[in-house]
């Protein structure tokens, strides 16, 4: 983690307490995952405690404090994917990369998570791939879509 | 000031204060677990629950955290109220039955036991030591991490604190005598139990230890 581009990024948001949680989207948007360094270095520039930033951090499902790989696929387990198979989903693509849910690949190229709807129920089950979404998404496709990801 | 009715009495009280304050003005009852004059109210335990009428409706609020404002209608002892309090007394009862202040509460509204799995948590996530950390220690070396049933106390990264100056606020202000200072250090405490349970200051008050 470089200090120097996370110091922009605090900039950005005016060193304010009010823009932690700002701060934490861009450092997780560079990095892909949360370093504890980073956490660290937010709590003493902008002079809040650094359990406050811990506690952020560790709210909310969108931020990760394990290295995630370069791709993160989330296989939707919502109500409406999970009655159209979205479970399935979730078995083929953790089998095909070796890998179980929330972990990364040992090549750094996915990190795979369960996601609780993404808002586009109609299109169960769905699968997103950064930020792309696949819908109507069945077992046969899933080999399909990952090779797309390097 | 603000007229308001409580219980069906009539009585006047500042607009915004609190509506716990007032309550137990009047010399109503009315329990808490979360809650300390010392810190910033946070409507953690829910025992506080009353019945407010502002308007044509009414709902269930918690009185640490609601303002008073003219024209409320307060019911401290409707039987919602009753019923809320002894639901939420028993998932409290359920996640920390052994910690004693808990079962004290739970009696005092007719309920000896919970229907829920027991958890047996030490610790029934009030947040008055995060407030008294944060709030008169003006430390901030514990917080909550993680939420919903993952949610913990916790100092920051999990790993012992260089923050906490082992002032002993957050021992004192737990209600379950769930924390554990030598797990929030890194340093020895400069602070030590006497058999009594009482915190003793090596620093502050070096005559006190022995």
């Amino acid at each position: 983690m470089d200090a120097e581009r996370l110091d922009g990024i605090m900039r950005r948001h005016d060193y304010a307490p009010s823009g932690v949680i700002a701060m934490l989207q861009d450092l997780q948007r560079e990095e892909r995952y949360l370093p504890l360094e980073g956490l660290r270095l937010i709590a003493e520039r902008v002079g809040i405690p650094a359990s406050r930033v811990y506690s952020l951090a560790t709210f909310y499902r969108s931020f990760s404090l394990k290295p995630r790989g370069r791709h993160l696929v989330s296989v939707c387990l919502g109500t409406a994917c999970h009655v159209r198979g979205g479970g399935r989903i979730m078995d083929k693509v953790t089998r095909d990369l070796g890998t179980p849910q929330g972990e990364m690949t040992p090549d750094g190229r996915f990190t795979v998570e369960p996601v609780r709807c993404v808002g586009c129920c109609g299109l169960a089950p769905v699968v997103t791939v950064d930020e792309t979404f696949y819908g109507g998404m069945t077992q046969q496709k899933v080999a399909g879509v990952l090779r797309r990801y390097e | 000031m603000a007229r308001i009715k409580v219980d069906g009495v009539q009585v006047e009280a500042r607009e915004g204060a609190p509506l716990l304050e007032v309550l137990r003005g009047m010399g109503i009852r009315v329990p808490t677990l979360c809650h300390n004059e010392a810190v910033s109210p946070y409507g953690a335990c829910r025992l506080c629950l009353v019945e407010v009428a502002s308007g044509p409706r009414t709902m269930l609020a918690a009185s640490c955290l609601y303002p008073v404002a003219e024209g409320i209608e307060v019911s401290t002892t409707s039987e919602r109220v009753r019923r809320a309090r002894r639901m939420v007394v028993e998932l409290l009862l359920a996640r920390c039955g052994d910690v004693p202040r808990v079962r004290q509460v739970a009696e005092e509204l007719g309920v000896t036991r919970s229907r829920f799995p027991q958890r047996h948590e030490a610790c029934l996530l009030c947040g008055l030591c995060v407030r008294g950390c944060a709030q008169i220690a003006g430390v901030g070396a514990i917080d909550f991490t993680n939420r919903g049933v993952h949610m913990e106390l916790s100092s920051a990264f999990g790993v012992p604190s260089e923050a906490c100056v082992g002032c002993a606020t957050c021992v004192y202000l737990c209600p379950a005598d769930a924390v554990r200072l030598d797990a929030i250090r890194s340093r020895p405490s400069p602070h030590r139990m006497d058999r009594s349970g009482r915190v003793r200051c090596a620093v502050c008050v070096p005559q006190a230890t022995p």
